[in-house]
């Protein structure tokens, strides 16, 4: 943890740095070169871990996508790959689904933490108590808490922990992940549930920093609390609203464990299959690399299209 | 409480205190406390009290609020038939190595890029933070096929720790916060070390270190959950029973085992963190809440 150094500060805070003996000036050229060097010595083992496992495997998928290994053996085969994937009965039904969830998720997933940040910033008492219940189910390994889900939450009959609930409350009960319509908000519930912690605190520490003066103007001006939210306190946290939004899109487009754990993948009637886990399925199990890589530059462009309409919006705000 | 009464947030501290605001207060914060009690403890009760009960309890209606007997066997073929004391051992081992690699090599990375602004810098941060708007199931089908082959050595990652430490390494959101925070120490500071002819290595060890203290334990938070939570890069780089995670491990074993054991061993599987959090919460929420990221 961050303890590990502190005791290096301690120890060099009252020694001495020995000065530079006089004379010994470099030219302005070699001293340049000198920094640079150290400070591209700095940056190698970040730099070497980002080419080998980001950057190149970023050019591979492309060109893979274009390519067949068949027994060891690899050729260009143009689009094939991508015909092959656009061909795919569940192409675009993961796609729906996807889309789907994306859309659920921003709804709960994103507005959600965001004012039980607002809350919990409000409140003079329990702070810690409360903080640590947000964020308690973060820790828990997802397969844990999807388990949980799956076989206590989520069980069909009246036994479940959430059609106990809606019995005694007298509302009907739902058959939960056997049902087509109640999948996706199922996996929404269970994946916002295990992930919003994180995004609480990261609201939590940015609301802390806005200035209090701020509010104590706006109401002065006669602003109600609402007012205030909008004109201040969203306005003053817009830059961690804009990142954690690009963020989530990009985390809910990846949609995989939630479908393959609580849905056993598929789902009833094909109402979890996500494009993550099409792609899982073609590299892993039908022994099409390929066609798995193609399927992911498909999802980088549409992802690409959509930064592409984010920064548009977001560039007319300002 | 008092430490907080300098701070002005939304809603001002005269009017918590008076007449119909403070009412308001306090019935909101007991509906929060308890609302919230039942939402993310709730949960972890049943999971706890549910692995106790027998098959058959588990099936009736409406479902019961503690055990009638027991089942601690439950718990104990979890931990015999999961061997799950080497699964949770692996997955220590392989968050312990991530915590390190990341705070070296990633700490090294944005201190540079902060404070020594080499030529190019500004370049590498860019292609470093484009990855951020890479999901990472993109890259999973072109990162497996470098890990099984990695270039110009030629070796194969599998079951080898370094599939897991080294990939994280290469981590954006982590250099973009560590950056942001070295960005805030004073210039001054990095002059005057220069003078005394501390070398850049000396400056980060003895000044921007010690300063940094709260993003660093975010870092190793990050870091440690990254491991936890991570399903499918480690089942696809680590196949082989013996160098399992725990949650890969328990899904391995979820199909042939009764459900009850299953929701055991999860819970099992989860009390190391849940410990690890409430002994470290104070340094984990003081540095998400008050040393990471500034609006």
């Amino acid at each position: 943890m961050a303890i590990t150094s502190a005791p290096g500060a301690t120890r060099a805070a009252g020694r001495p740095a020995p000065s530079p003996p006089p004379g010994q000036r470099r030219t302005s050229l070699g001293r340049k070169l000198r920094d640079n060097l150290t400070g591209h010595a700095f940056l190698i083992g970040a730099v070497l871990c980002f080419a080998v496992f980001s950057w190149y495997p970023m050019i591979r998928g492309i060109v893979m996508s274009f390519q067949r290994t068949r027994r060891g053996e690899t050729t260009w085969v143009g689009w094939d790959n991508y015909l092959r994937i656009l061909d795919d009965p569940s192409f675009w039904t993961a796609w729906k689904n996807t889309f789907y969830f994306t859309l659920l998720a921003l709804i709960l997933g994103y507005a959600v933490p965001f004012f039980v940040a607002i809350l919990l910033n409000e409140f003079r008492h329990a702070k810690g108590y409360l903080r640590i219940l947000v964020y308690l189910p973060v820790m828990l390994p997802p397969a844990s808490a999807l388990f949980l889900f799956k076989f206590y939450a989520y069980d069909p009959s009246d036994a479940g922990l959430f059609n106990a609930i809606l019995k005694a409350l007298g509302l009907p009960t739902s058959q939960w992940m056997q049902s087509p319509d109640m999948t996706m908000p199922a996996m929404v519930i269970a994946s916002t549930w295990m992930n919003m912690g994180s995004a609480v605190l990261i609201y939590l520490a940015a609301l802390q920093n806005i200035p209090g003066e701020l509010y104590e103007a706006a109401e002065l001006d006669g602003a109600g609390i609402w007012r205030r939210i909008l004109h201040v306190t969203i306005p003053q946290t817009r830059l961690i609203l804009a990142l954690l939004a690009m963020l989530q899109i990009v985390a809910t487009m990846q949609l995989f464990i939630e479908p393959l754990i609580l849905a056993n993948g598929a789902g009833a009637e094909d109402s979890a299959t996500s494009v993550a886990y099409l792609i899982y399925q073609h590299g892993f199990f039908q022994n099409d690399l390929n066609g798995a890589a193609a399927l992911g530059v498909i999802m980088l462009v549409v992802l690409a299209g959509f930064s592409a309409v984010y920064l548009r919006l977001t560039a007319k705000q300002d | 409480m008092a430490q907080d009464s300098g701070t002005r947030t939304l809603i001002s501290q005269a009017q918590l205190r008076r007449g119909p605001g403070r009412a308001i207060y306090w019935t909101l914060l007991a509906v929060v406390i308890i609302g919230f009690t039942l939402v993310f403890l709730g949960p972890l009760y049943w999971m706890v009290t549910g692995a106790l009960k027998s098959g058959q309890e588990i099936a009736q209606t409406p479902p019961s609020l503690f055990p009638q007997e027991p089942q601690w066997q439950n718990y104990a073929d979890a931990w015999n038939n999961l061997a799950l004391a080497k699964l949770l051992f692996n997955t220590f081992y392989y968050a312990t190595g991530a915590v390190l690699f990341q705070l070296v090599f990633d700490t090294a990375a944005a201190y540079s890029l902060s404070k020594l602004r080499p030529i190019f810098g500004n370049a590498i941060l860019g292609l470093m933070l484009a990855t951020l708007m890479i999901p990472a199931m993109v890259l999973i089908v072109p990162q497996y096929v470098t890990v099984i082959d990695l270039p110009i050595l030629h070796i194969s990652l599998l079951d080898s720790p370094f599939a897991i430490w080294l990939p994280l390494v290469a981590n954006a959101f982590n250099i973009f916060l560590l950056k942001r925070f070295f960005d805030s120490i004073p210039e001054d500071l990095m002059a005057a070390a220069l003078m005394d002819g501390a070398t850049p290595l000396r400056t980060l060890w003895s000044i921007i270190l010690p300063m940094s203290r709260p993003i660093l334990g975010v870092v190793s938070i990050f870091a440690v959950t990254a491991v936890w939570k991570d399903f499918l890069w480690p089942k696809l780089v680590m196949p082989s029973p013996e160098t399992r995670t725990v949650s890969v491990g328990i899904y391995a074993f979820a199909g042939g085992t009764p459900m009850n054991v299953v929701i055991a061993a999860s819970v099992i599987a989860a009390i190391p963190t849940v410990i690890i959090f409430l002994i470290f919460q104070r340094n984990i929420m003081s540095g998400l809440t008050t040393g990471g990221l500034k609006g």
